[in-house]
């Protein structure tokens, strides 16, 4: 029995812990330090269109149990990401999920097609919440028509299940959820950064170059848990939680909030074997409460009143 | 590349605010080159998310220690100042690639310039050079009188030229301005310290051989975060990027885009 099984929408995974987006990579790096096999998935950098340099550094600055961010989707382009990082990456068995971006919805459509159509690609996660660039992104993310129309038209022509990556930079996140499900998302994933400021108070300007960044880590983690419950609430959606994990009790609390698989993001920065650790201390935990399956976890165990 | 518990064999002052740590540990025997780098957690449970990079200062094999030199100039740092011996730190390390000699000929000069706390791996890259034959002379610059160290180390290697901002001690001004009254011409040039510094080292020596390390903020210091990119000297506005940890931190001269 594989108590950690999880199979969602395109991802039938070993178990439910994938590094996020933006954190891993293509995955080179961290295939010295372990099997990449041993992950239930891997989300992949974000990739637009064309070759990003992103801006300028400082790229990060610490924060109280936090991280700014402002990299600005640096990636290598559609074409070399299929043709060196995808083909690198057929040695390995472990699902994909591809993240894209764009600053159109032309370019989103074309980053998409051309992905969705690689084999080892097993869904696609939209990214309309990147904080850090000064077109699309996040505007698509904040703007629940448009965001159900980049949705609507990247599951035209997706040959793959699609997930929408939800901002945490809006009043409502529930109209987002639900906008983009009507416009036939196949799941969600939650929360990308929070946009943040550090100054540095001897220049008196912006630590980062770019201003504001994304803040991540264990400080953003109350944030996601409350978006997560409350989207849990309003759609039946599978939600792959992030935002701050850095332990197992972390894990369960994303479950216990409606998740349905996580994220681990920054914490690979600390600890680059953070996810086979929380792999390894998941497994333990269901066998100690003879959980038959992590998804049964979810159900009903968050109690208002 | 590990990531394992080091024990602190020793964390002293030596300067104002610069503390050298002696470290125990089997990271040690992974070390390859002077000039490569740690990446330290600066307590177990700590409102410090990111680990500090470190740049290895000396390494000795037989007994199993390595020495580095941080300046606790930040609430992480001061972290690492209050640790007594003993105790344990965790650390990623070695990581990126250091300083390649193997160019240098024995009876060559090599010229070491080191910039505040960029001069620790140039002790490391010293050591190995005079090992070599090779002989070594060094230009150290600091702000003040007070945040001078090793300079007394460096001496036992070969002639060692210190500047200060201030003038507080030895030359006052820039190391630039000393290696030039003092006519110090370089067959081989290493370099660590800020990045003026090493922008007006590149422009003094333009045809100088060797390398420069680069100090840069990092995330993972694996080459994963894309924090600590650098744009090159052909492309300096384009795609094309080195990342720090990774890909250096030491790189030729005349490479990254200062």
């Amino acid at each position: 029995m594989n108590r950690l099984e999880t199979n969602l929408p395109g991802l039938s995974m070993e178990n439910p812990i994938m590094p996020a987006s933006g954190c891993f990579g293509f995955g080179e790096e961290f295939a010295k330090l372990y099997d990449l096999n041993e992950l239930g998935a891997i989300a992949l950098k974000g990739t637009t269109q064309e070759a990003r340099y992103g801006n300028e550094t400082p790229r990060v600055a610490e924060t109280s149990s936090g991280m700014l961010n402002a990299i600005g989707l640096q990636n290598p382009g559609v074409e070399t990401v299929i043709n060196e990082k995808l083909s690198w990456l057929e040695k390995y068995t472990v699902p994909l999920l591809a993240n894209i971006s764009g600053s159109t919805m032309e370019d989103y459509e074309r980053t998409a097609a051309a992905l969705s159509a690689h084999k080892r690609v097993c869904a696609l996660e939209l990214n309309i919440s990147c904080p850090n660039v000064k077109e699309g992104g996040i505007t698509f993310g904040t703007d629940p028509e448009l965001a159900a129309e980049l949705t609507k038209r990247v599951k035209t022509v997706s040959h793959v299940p699609v997930y929408v990556k939800l901002s945490p930079n809006v009043t409502n996140v529930t109209t987002l959820a639900k906008a983009v499900e009507k416009a036939g998302a196949d799941g969600l994933s939650m929360i990308n950064t929070v946009t943040g400021m550090k100054i540095d108070i001897q220049t008196g300007r912006p630590l980062l170059a770019n201003g504001t960044g994304g803040l991540s880590g264990p400080a953003v983690k109350p944030i996601a848990i409350r978006m997560i419950y409350e989207v849990r609430q309003a759609t039946d959606l599978p939600i792959i939680g992030m935002g701050g994990i850095s332990s197992v009790e972390d894990v369960i609390e994303f479950f216990m909030a409606g998740a349905n698989a996580v994220a681990v993001g920054t914490a690979n920065f600390t600890n680059p074997f953070i996810c086979l650790e929380l792999i390894e201390g998941l497994e333990k935990w269901a066998t100690e409460k003879s959980l038959s399956n992590i998804q049964d976890l979810h159900i009903n165990e968050v109690k208002t009143s | 590349m590990k990531k394992n518990n080091m024990t602190i064999y020793s964390n002293k002052k030596i300067a104002n605010s610069i503390f050298e740590m002696v470290l125990e540990g089997e990271i040690v025997y992974d070390i390859e080159r002077p000039g490569q780098f740690v990446h330290i957690k600066t307590a177990d449970e700590s409102p410090f998310l990111l680990r500090r990079p470190l740049s290895i200062c000396d390494a000795d094999k037989k007994a199993g220690r390595m020495t580095v030199i941080y300046r606790a100039g930040g609430a992480g740092t001061r972290l690492f100042a209050e640790k007594k011996a003993g105790l344990s730190l965790d650390v990623l390390g070695p990581l990126g690639n250091g300083f390649a000699i193997n160019g240098t000929e024995v009876g060559k000069r090599a010229v070491l310039v080191g910039g505040g706390v960029g001069v620790p791996p140039l002790y490391g890259l010293a050591k190995a050079l005079t090992t070599k034959g090779i002989n070594v002379v060094t230009v150290l610059g600091f702000n003040d009188a007070d945040t001078i160290f090793y300079e007394e180390k460096f001496k036992e290697l070969g002639d060692v030229y210190t500047c200060t901002v201030d003038g507080s001690a030895g030359y006052k001004g820039m190391v630039t301005d000393v290696m030039k009254r003092e006519h110090i011409d370089c067959d081989w040039l290493y370099a660590c310290g800020p990045k003026p510094m090493l922008r007006a080292l590149e422009c003094q020596y333009p045809e100088a051989k060797g390398s420069l390390s680069l100090e840069e903020r990092m995330g993972c210091g694996i080459g994963a975060c894309l924090a600590c990119v650098c744009h090159l000297q052909e492309d300096p506005s384009g795609r094309e990027y080195r990342k720090v940890c990774s890909d250096g931190p030491v790189f030729p001269w005349r490479e990254i885009a200062l």
